[in-house]
């Protein structure tokens, strides 16, 4: 990897005072950062490790019920949070989905909102990338891969965010808290990760020298614990990034949905929220049906950027089937194979 | 430049001077320090093959940058056994046939002892071999991987109880 300075600010002002000098990149845990700088992707001057920074490693419940989760929370810790396993299950599950036990306890919130594409294109120096090198094309566009985006892509970058975390996090209209040198600010975490349109390399809404303090959930993203799912296909059963995956939560009362929440990962550069379909969910009676017309709207506009049509239909199987999970009730406990499809053993559904 | 650096590894405080702040923690231990446990395989986070304890924590050492630890426990296979005795889940990998090549079994053993430390698996094999993901065999050992995580976790506990 390439040379560079190494600071460990012990303040946050610190912090973003080194953050804003040229060519400067934050360093939490490096599980993704360290690797793209192996490969030559990633090339900072300077590295401003972020990780001792104080009070960025709590998870507080506020006064009107709203939750923040500090950016140097650990993956591994927030999973295994009491209060977030009662409250947002489905976000415990997507962590458990994703990774492996050793990444997910080094690899922080903030870090797991910041990494990057894992398209292979993208990783290869050898390749050409908007993304990585603006200009240069997109070797991915008729390339060998056909699990690139469906939604949400143009002909200058068809990659996909690898999130599944931020997946749950889109469906619960969580808000990204940010500082920076001109002060702090909020985006919606559904506004923080761009569409590649014709600038993919502007990848997210952070302004240079701006830094992820923490994830804040609303009062009412708890509201949906009883009935939240995640499900993730990939390649092998553990340990692989998500072909697709959805998140869906429902409340409903004597048959009738109230509300629904409904989110794609692996489908686009940014975590899907299929707003159509939950339009379309509210009112409409709990059953198949509603799912199946639910599936149709969250899809009506993709299109395979690859010769991917399976993606569309894998899609549009796992959103029904997650919203009838959903619907069945959130386990007692996180399933042996979180968010699998193939998890082998029924599992209790009394989630208080 | 140099970068002072504090460790304490397999119990031992180590103070330490790094005159480049690019080295990983896997090639500290490895080069520096001459503990060869930790294997260098993908070099990517994606075979566990280095998995070594920082404050009791499993992680990938080659995707740890050394100086962000500054100050951390770190805990090897070479920190395992006491003296002569094995540690139960080493004893535990010999009485499973639980390698065949042994490149990967570093990482696999220290895996295991976080993996029990959690205590979250429990004696269901698929919450083990789910807990167990990040490490990869090329051999295949995996089924005798499990039977020694599920017997060395039965030795702790008899262990427990006996001194409860």
């Amino acid at each position: 990897m390439n040379r560079f300075d190494y600071h460990r600010p012990a303040t946050l002002a610190e912090a973003l005072s080194l953050g804003a000098t040229p060519g400067a990149a934050y360093l939490a845990a490096g599980t993704n950062l360290l690797d793209l700088m192996k490969l030559g992707v990633a090339r900072p001057g300077v590295l401003v490790d972020v990780t001792r920074l104080p009070g960025l490693d709590r998870i507080e419940r506020l006064p009107d019920g709203a939750t923040r989760i500090g950016a140097m929370v650990r993956n591994s810790d927030l999973a295994r949070d009491a209060g977030i396993l009662r409250d947002y299950p489905a976000l415990a599950e997507a962590i458990l989905a994703g990774a492996s036990a050793q990444l997910r306890n080094a690899a922080t919130v903030g870090g797991n909102l910041m990494q990057k594409t894992r398209c292979r294109y993208f990783q290869d120096m050898a390749s050409a990338c908007n993304r990585r090198s603006p200009g240069a094309g997109c070797d991915a566009v008729g390339g060998v891969d056909e699990g690139m985006a469906i939604l949400g892509w143009s002909d200058a970058c068809i990659a996909t965010h690898p999130s599944d975390f931020c997946v749950p996090l889109a469906a619960l209209d969580a808000v990204v808290e940010i500082a920076g040198p001109a002060g702090a600010r909020e985006v919606p975490l559904t506004a923080f990760h761009h569409l590649p349109g014709q600038t993919p390399a502007q990848d997210t809404a952070l302004a240079p020298g701006e830094l992820v303090t923490a994830i804040r959930l609303p009062p009412a993203a708890a509201g949906f614990r009883q009935h939240a799912r995640y499900m993730k296909v990939r390649e092998r059963t553990s340990y692989a990034f998500a072909l697709v995956s959805v998140a869906a939560m429902l409340r409903w009362e004597d048959g009738a949905i109230l509300e629904a929440r409904l989110a794609l990962g692996g489908v686009a550069a940014r975590p899907w929220r299929a707003t159509e379909a939950e339009a379309l969910l509210a009112g409409a009676a709990l059953g198949r049906d509603a799912f199946e017309a639910a599936a149709r709207a969250a899809l009506a506009d993709a299109r395979p950027a690859n010769g991917g049509e399976a993606k569309i239909e894998l899609a549009r199987r796992l959103i029904v089937r997650t919203l009838m999970l959903a619907a069945a009730g959130t386990p007692a406990r996180i399933p042996a194979l979180p968010a699998s499809p193939f998890a082998a053993t029924e599992e209790s559904l009394t989630h208080a | 430049m140099t970068y002072p650096l504090t460790l304490t590894i397999n119990g031992t405080a180590q103070s330490l001077r790094l005159d480049d702040p690019r080295v990983t923690l896997l090639d500290l231990l490895r080069e520096r320090l001459h503990l060869t446990g930790a294997k260098k395989g993908c070099d990517r986070g994606q075979c566990g093959a280095c998995t070594v304890l920082v404050d009791g924590r499993r992680v990938n050492a080659c995707l740890t940058l050394a100086l962000s630890v500054d100050g951390a426990a770190v805990t090897t296979v070479e920190g395992l056994a006491r003296g002569e005795t094995l540690h139960p889940v080493q004893t535990a990998f010999i009485e499973h046939d639980a390698f065949q090549c042994g490149f990967c079994t570093p990482g696999q053993i220290v895996s295991a002892v976080g993996l029990i430390a959690e205590g979250e698996a429990g004696t269901d094999p698929e919450r083990i071999r789910e807990g167990m993901s990040g490490n990869i065999c090329r051999c295949g050992a995996y089924h005798g991987i499990v039977e020694a995580v599920l017997a060395a976790q039965a030795a702790r506990a008899a262990e427990e109880r006996k001194t409860a």
